[in-house]
This record gives structure tokens, sequence and C-alpha cells, in this order.
């Protein structure tokens, strides 16, 4: 990461940094990798590899898929974290390739209005969907 | 190298297995998060029945999708490993000693999970073509 920090000093050597919101940002995506291990990996391989893959998703699935809290819970966890975790990754990028301080903003704000816009769609949806209204 | 300095941010910087395994987890980073918008999105029309979601969904069925698919599942499986292999070298600083290893392990699980994962959906893509 090219983020612009003063040169380290002999005597800062072995002291730890101050606690601020990188560090926060940092622990985030390691404690979020921690999980979409396990969502992410687990989503791709049940959806894509396992049975017949894709092939079987159509409405009947997710309506049977999402009679379980269990699955609604996963993939609203998957969405936030995903989301969370992508977000701020590029945030990270922008940081390294952009560098007149306007555009930084610029790129920044917009993936994070399109990851908050989805955010607020895919859970409307996980939450709220009931077949029964189209039965 | 300074023949082939081009400006003071960019320049050729050879860093072997770990400047590789940064640049692609970056690329399938922002691979995978694109795609997720765009899924996102394409999940959502559950809301609106059966008609509208199914037809969505039969984009998937097709081939030339289902080899983009291929490439999304190696995208996630790579950044996940490659994820792993960041985690232990943040959390114990004298894995740097072995990074290079730590590299070629990563893409040895990398190599050995895509085998199967490429037999069970490369099949479906040909019966798909073919059969």
């Amino acid at each position: 990461m090219a983020v612009d920090t003063e040169p380290r000093r002999e005597a800062d050597a072995g002291r730890r940094p101050r606690a601020g919101f990188e560090l926060w940002a940092w622990l985030f995506m390691r404690l979020s990798g921690i999980l979409l291990l396990f969502l992410a990996v687990g989503h791709v391989l049940i959806m894509h590899v396992f049975d017949e893959g894709v092939a079987r998703v159509d409405f009947d699935f997710v309506v049977d898929r999402w009679s379980s809290p269990f699955w609604r819970t996963w993939d609203w966890m998957l969405l936030s974290l995903a989301l969370l975790h992508g977000v701020n990754g590029t945030r990270v990028i922008v940081q390294d390739y952009v560098r007149r301080p306007g555009a930084r903003l610029a790129w920044n704000w917009s993936f994070a209005i399109v990851g908050f816009s989805l955010f607020v769609l895919g859970s409307v949806i996980v939450f709220t969907f009931d077949p029964a209204q189209f039965l | 190298m300074t023949s082939r300095r081009r400006s003071e941010f960019s320049t050729l910087y050879r860093g072997r297995e770990g400047q590789w395994s940064w640049i692609a987890h970056r690329v399938t980073g922002v691979g995978i998060l694109l795609f997720l918008f765009a899924h996102i999105v394409d999940t959502a029309l559950v809301g609106w029945g059966p008609d509208a979601y199914n037809r969505v969904v039969s984009v998937y069925h097709h081939p030339i999708v289902q080899i983009m698919e291929l490439g999304l599942v190696g995208a996630v499986i790579y950044h996940a490993l490659n994820g792993i292999r960041i985690m232990i070298i943040d959390f114990w600083p004298s894995a740097t000693e072995h990074q290079a290893r730590l590299f070629w392990a990563t893409m040895l699980l990398f190599a050995g999970s895509m085998a199967p994962i490429t037999w069970i959906m490369g099949r479906r893509i040909i019966e798909d073509l073919f059969g």
C-alpha cells in the first residue's frame, strides 16, 4: 500500500503504531476474511460445484432454500461482509492509483454509494421475500 | 535498471512471487466485487416473481457464461487461499523468511483444489455444448 507515512525512526522500532481508522480497517479485512473463507467459499461450492451446480438454480430452488432462516442468515452475512470487504478493498486500491484528492474522494464515494445501495436492496429482499404472494 | 525507469511512480519493479501474488489478489478482488454488484441485482429479482427471476438466471446456464463462472470460482478460491497466506505473514512475522515457499504452497493448494473443480464444472460445459 502506498500510504503516505513518515520514515520510520530507529526509536520507533518495536513500538506499536497508534490505533486509528486504518488499523481497524486492516483488522476488519482479516476478521471478515476469515468469516468469508467459510461464507463465500461455501456458497461458491454449494451453488456452482456440488450437485448440478448453477443449472439447478431457479425460482423454486430459492423458495426452498430461503424457507430456512439458516440460509437467509448465511446469505445476509455473506452480502454485508463481502460488500464491506470489497468496498474497503477498493479504498486501498484508490489510495494506490488515484493521486488527486478530489478524484480520490469521488471514487471512494462512488463505491461507497453503490455498495450501500446494494446492501439495502439485498437486505430488503433477503428478509422480506415471501413466495406466498406468487402462488 | 535506471534505463527502464519511466517516472518516479512507475518503475519496473521485479518483485517476483510476492509481487505476482499481490497483483493477482487485487485483480481477483476487483473481479469478484464487480460480479457481486451484478449478482445482488439479479438475485433481488426473486422479489419480482418466478418469471423475472427464471429469465435472468437462464443467462447463467449459457455455456460461455459457464466458462466465466469457472473463472469466478477460481478467483474466489485464489483470493481465499492467498488471503490465508497474507494473514500467516501478518500475524507471524517470522513467516516472512519462508514467504517464497509459502507462495508456492498456496499455488499448490490452489492447483489441487481447482483440478477437481475444473473437472466437475468443465464436464458440464462440454456436455451442454456437445452432449
